[in-house]
């Protein structure tokens, strides 16, 4: 009994699959919103690159049962197909997520903590940007956040990945107080405020397919 | 949208196409696309750039002797991937290493150091030089930074030459650098511009309205306003070129002695009388080049009241915004080395003297 709560508890390569054809699936929907919300603020073509990068991705998916492995396959076609700056930042969350599980079949709710943080940290880097500077960083860091305090207290990779999906949701309205100061938004000062960010809106998207992917995977 | 166009998705690899037919001496590649002189490079440090299509002949149009190696096109105004850039540079790389020369935007200068970070891990050395010249931004502290334009023409053809005459590649790294901080630019539009991607006008303006402090994207200025003469505008623009205080940013460059990506304090020049230099009179696309001789004189005017003395100039379509009216002047204040690599002979599809 106690052993299948544990696989239960276990997110496996498939749902990190089912996880990138929800994300495809999402984002292709939403590329017409995604675009709209690029144009006043940026140069409208979110959209369109996140449904071409994740069209191309869910192409080039194996049935590898090593996470690592596939992470660092989404990272690299994420990073030749989307362009603009959200291929190589979101090529980097990949990247940097998908490096501690070479080689690992299945992920613990403390390692989906882990996968975060590190993907996260990587965003940080490479745009050399902090919360609150209107990016995709300010739905993924209150997700990350969310996601250790559920694992801490011991709740289940579905009901934890749903607190961090919430709270993405919650930073990417956030988001639209805010004043760019990354990006191509930022030249246009104050006339970026009111205006919810694209970045954040496909990370929230993304997150938020994860989390129903594990849900459905795990019943 | 009326363009010369087959299908939207298409467009810039069968601009590619034709560019490939029309120059036989540049050999273009598909998937990843790059362009590259033919042959590749031997024993001297290879130039790179690249960036967004739509703003020919930057950057395609200036691979060729004496200036870049190979040209990394993008999709129309969004920057091209790692993937070109690593193709490209080992296609070109002469053992001598890589100099990539980046316009300050986030998607173009994020890709391109991935692109260094992809090639370094095969033994090539690579440095990034990024151009920042365009005074309609004030600061850095808020927004991305000020963004790259013509000055990057002149940084393309000096450099070009500097490599020819033997330069290595740290030395090749600084000079690219010196020029961006002797380098400042600001452009206005008369009208905005269409993608093919997106078929609608990147902005509206009314007949009598122009926009102030553009970058090369179709997007708005700084500041719109009622259509003035070209003498106004050329003052407007040449003023707050000449007049431009030091700026002051944090650029990330890559430092070879720690093996990591550090920030690095930078500081423009201003102008002085006295000063000689290097103009660029450009036209954002659609402007005739009758009406930027006329923006030529006043700018010859305003340069001399304050005592900078114009001496090379170039007045054309170098660095453009597909059909946007408009004009943008640069100004680069050149040395005995500037001018002399300037001067060098130059043979490529759209800049040729010397040859």
């Amino acid at each position: 009994m106690s052993e299948t709560t544990n696989s239960e508890a276990a997110v496996s390569a498939a749902a990190i699959r089912l996880w990138l054809q929800k994300s495809a699936e999402v984002l292709a929907e939403k590329r017409a919103y995604l675009t709209e919300l690029d144009s006043p603020i940026g140069d409208a073509d979110h959209g369109n690159n996140m449904d071409r990068g994740f069209k191309a991705v869910v192409a080039t998916l194996s049935d590898k049962e090593d996470v690592g492995a596939v992470l660092k396959a989404v990272a690299m076609t994420l990073i030749s197909k989307v362009g603009g700056a959200s291929g190589p930042l979101y090529g980097t969350f990949f990247l940097d997520a998908g490096k501690p599980f070479a080689g690992k079949a299945e992920l613990e709710p403390a390692d989906l903590v882990t996968m975060f943080e590190d993907g996260i940290a990587g965003v940080k880097k490479r745009g050399r940007a902090e919360p609150g500077m209107k990016t995709m960083l300010d739905a993924q860091i209150p997700a990350a956040e969310a996601l250790k305090a559920a694992v801490a207290e011991g709740k289940s990779a579905a009901e934890a990945l749903k607190a961090a999906a919430d709270a993405a949701e919650e930073g990417m309205k956030a988001t639209i107080p805010m004043q760019a100061q990354r990006g191509r938004a930022s030249y246009l000062g104050e006339r970026s405020i009111d205006h919810q960010d694209p970045g954040a809106t496909s990370s929230y998207l993304i997150i938020r397919a994860l989390a129903d992917a594990v849900a459905e995977t795990s019943q | 949208m009326k363009k010369l166009i087959n299908n939207a998705e298409d467009v810039t690899l069968e601009q590619l196409k034709g560019f490939g037919l029309a120059h036989p001496e540049i050999e273009v590649h598909f998937d990843p696309n790059y362009v590259a002189v033919a042959g590749g490079v031997q024993n001297r440090v290879a130039v790179v750039s690249g960036g967004g299509a739509g703003h020919e002949p930057l950057h395609g149009g200036y691979v060729g002797m004496g200036m870049l190696d190979a040209a990394c096109p993008g999709q129309t105004f969004t920057s091209p991937t790692p993937d070109q850039m690593y193709e490209a540079g080992k296609a070109v790389n002469g053992g001598k290493g890589i100099l990539q020369i980046i316009k300050n935007y986030t998607g173009d200068v994020l890709n391109f150091r991935m692109a260094a970070d992809l090639l370094r891990d095969e033994g090539i050395e690579v440095r990034n030089v990024v151009i920042d010249d365009d005074v309609a931004l004030k600061d850095s502290l808020y927004t991305a930074g000020r963004r790259g334009l013509g000055t990057t023409v002149i940084a393309e053809k000096v450099c070009g030459a500097a490599s020819q005459e033997g330069y290595d590649l740290d030395q090749l790294a600084a000079l690219c650098k010196k020029v961006n901080i002797h380098g400042k630019s600001m452009g206005m539009a008369l009208t905005p511009c269409t993608t093919p991607q997106n078929g609608t006008p990147s902005f509206e303006l009314a007949d009598n309205e122009m926009e102030i402090g553009i970058g090369i994207h179709g997007e708005p200025g700084t500041e719109r306003m009622p259509v003035k003469s070209a003498d106004e505008i050329t003052e407007i623009l040449a003023t707050r070129i000449l007049e431009d205080g030091a700026y002051t940013r944090e650029l990330t460059e890559w430092d070879s002695e720690k093996g990591d990506w550090v920030d690095v304090e930078v500081k423009d020049i201003t102008f002085q009388s006295g000063d000689e230099v290097i103009a660029i009179v450009n036209s954002m696309g659609a402007t005739p080049i009758s009406e930027l001789y006329t923006v030529y004189a006043k700018l010859a005017e305003v340069a001399e009241k304050h005592g900078v003395k114009i001496v090379r100039k170039l007045i054309g379509h170098y660095i453009t915004s597909l059909e946007m009216a408009g004009v943008s002047i640069t100004l680069v204040k050149a040395d005995e080395e500037i001018l002399r690599l300037y001067d060098a002979p130059v043979n490529t599809p759209a800049l040729r003297w010397g040859v």
